[in-house]
């Protein structure tokens, strides 16, 4: 049986994104391999959630380029979480069912199982709180296999216990090897998760380092000024 | 009341040429709006997920003739299958089939408006979660039309309403014949105009208990709905 293919590294070359006048994402350089998750930090509106989708391939960079594994389309093995995901109107069960690629009961209790759903299986999805949503739309990313996975502020809207719940499951997907790229605001949540920080700023890419570097000796006066509790806009 | 008693009488007491009456009209109702729905589903959905030149003049036009006025759609249908129109041919005139043509052509556009608007509402909340599952467009079709279920059984039934209460259209190319091509709607207007009035009562309190049922039928369709899928 022949290998899959690997989408790994995604790597950004001068990528910009443009809106009329607007520039959401200007020459952005970067490459995301394997390893421990990657967070994208940075306050409201400085093009992370643009970069995810750049990344996950539901975009296209008005001028750079985007390769994955080092070819010009992303593969099948890519799935990401939205920070309000939207349920299909059907039972939790069965919308994890929609993602697999042929009907599989087992994989889903599996799947459900690993995000604490199991019990939950037959409710509709849409009756779920937002903290079990964001758990199915785990397990629904999860049904793919995943060798990357995307994750939009999948806490901005949660509890403590419910962002607990959802933490603890993206440290288990990485600990299995799945690639995570992580889009927050919270510094604490990238303090928790993050490997890499990627900090961006109005659409660029501001310093990019090792985790521990980033928080003990952050290399620009932005990044500094962030983590100080600072405005930054 | 007199006239209210023997209403009454008729409808309960089962008289044959009420419900003759009754039976023709649900035919060619029931009838239409599958007609209709079978053009109007696919190509509402189509107008919602499908960018062109000239869409929004379609959608458009599509909203404008929800409204259509049932007597000039009466009057199309009539010169079409005239005998000296393009249909005639076809002989079909002053029958239940020219009828559920008619009311079929007068409810697609209802079907269509309402279809759209529910499949665009639903695209617009899932398009990204389905393209980032990689969801092929034949797929995501079947999948917007399957979750708005609820809401596209409420639009049928609204068709269905529409075509139930209209007398325009089935009262022109249908000609209202006794025994044949008389509806509900047409046989109250007639027997009103002849003095009938417990044959008009009584129809009329069938149409009015047709129309609730209607109702309620679209009104338990959406609470399954949110009862079963959310």
């Amino acid at each position: 049986m022949r290998a899959p293919v690997s989408d790994l590294p995604v790597t950004f070359k001068k990528a910009s994104l443009r809106v009329g006048d607007v520039h959401l994402l200007s020459d952005i350089d970067l490459m995301l391999g394997t390893g421990a998750p990657t967070v994208l930090l940075g306050p409201n509106g400085s093009g992370k959630s643009t970069l995810l989708r750049l990344a996950m391939g539901l975009l296209a960079p008005t001028s750079g380029h985007i390769s994955w594994g080092g070819r010009d389309a992303p593969g099948e093995r890519l799935a990401m979480v939205f920070q309000r995901p939207a349920m299909l109107r059907r039972t939790a069960a069965a919308n994890v069912d929609y993602a697999l690629a042929k009907r599989d009961d087992a994989r889903v209790t599996d799947l459900l199982t690993q995000v604490g759903l199991a019990p939950l299986a037959k409710r509709p999805a849409r009756k779920l709180s937002g903290g079990e949503q964001q758990r199915l739309a785990l397990a629904r990313a999860l049904a793919r296999d995943p060798e990357i996975l995307f994750l939009d502020e999948p806490t901005a809207s949660l509890d403590p216990a419910a962002t607990k719940a959802v933490e603890d499951i993206v440290q288990r997907i990485a600990n299995a090897g799945v690639k995570i790229v992580m889009a927050t605001h919270d510094i604490g949540q990238a303090r928790r998760l993050a490997g890499d920080i990627v900090f961006l700023v109005r659409g660029r890419l501001v310093e990019c380092a090792d985790a521990t570097k980033f928080f003990n000796s952050p290399a620009t006066p932005e990044v500094a000024a962030f983590l100080r509790g600072d405005l930054v806009i | 009341m007199p006239d209210g008693a023997s209403a009454f009488q008729l409808v309960f007491g089962g008289d044959p040429t009420l419900y003759a009456i009754v039976a023709l009209s649900l035919y060619v109702s029931v009838c239409a709006v599958v007609l209709a729905a079978l053009v109007a589903l696919p190509f509402g959905a189509f107008l919602a997920l499908v960018k062109f030149p000239g869409r929004t003049f379609i959608v458009v036009v599509i909203n404008a003739f929800m409204g259509l006025p049932p007597v000039v759609v009466g009057l199309a249908v009539y010169l079409l299958l005239s005998r000296s129109g393009p249909l005639g041919s076809l002989g079909i005139l002053f029958t239940p089939r020219a009828m559920i043509v008619a009311q079929a052509l007068l409810v697609m556009p209802i079907i269509a408006a309402l279809t759209r608007q529910t499949i665009e509402d639903l695209w617009a909340e899932y398009r990204e979660e389905l393209t980032a599952l990689r969801v092929s467009p034949a797929r995501r079709v079947t999948t917007l039309i399957w979750d708005a279920r609820f809401s596209l059984v409420t639009t049928l039934l609204a068709g269905f309403g529409r075509a139930a209460a209209e007398v325009g259209t089935v009262m022109v190319v249908g000609g209202n014949i006794d025994g044949f091509t008389r509806t509900m709607t047409t046989a109250i207007a007639l027997e009103t105009s002849k003095g009938d009035l417990p044959l008009a009562m009584g129809l009329g309190m069938v149409l009015i208990t047709l129309i609730i049922a209607v109702n309620a039928l679209a009104w338990g369709a959406r609470r399954l709905g949110e009862v079963r899928a959310g």
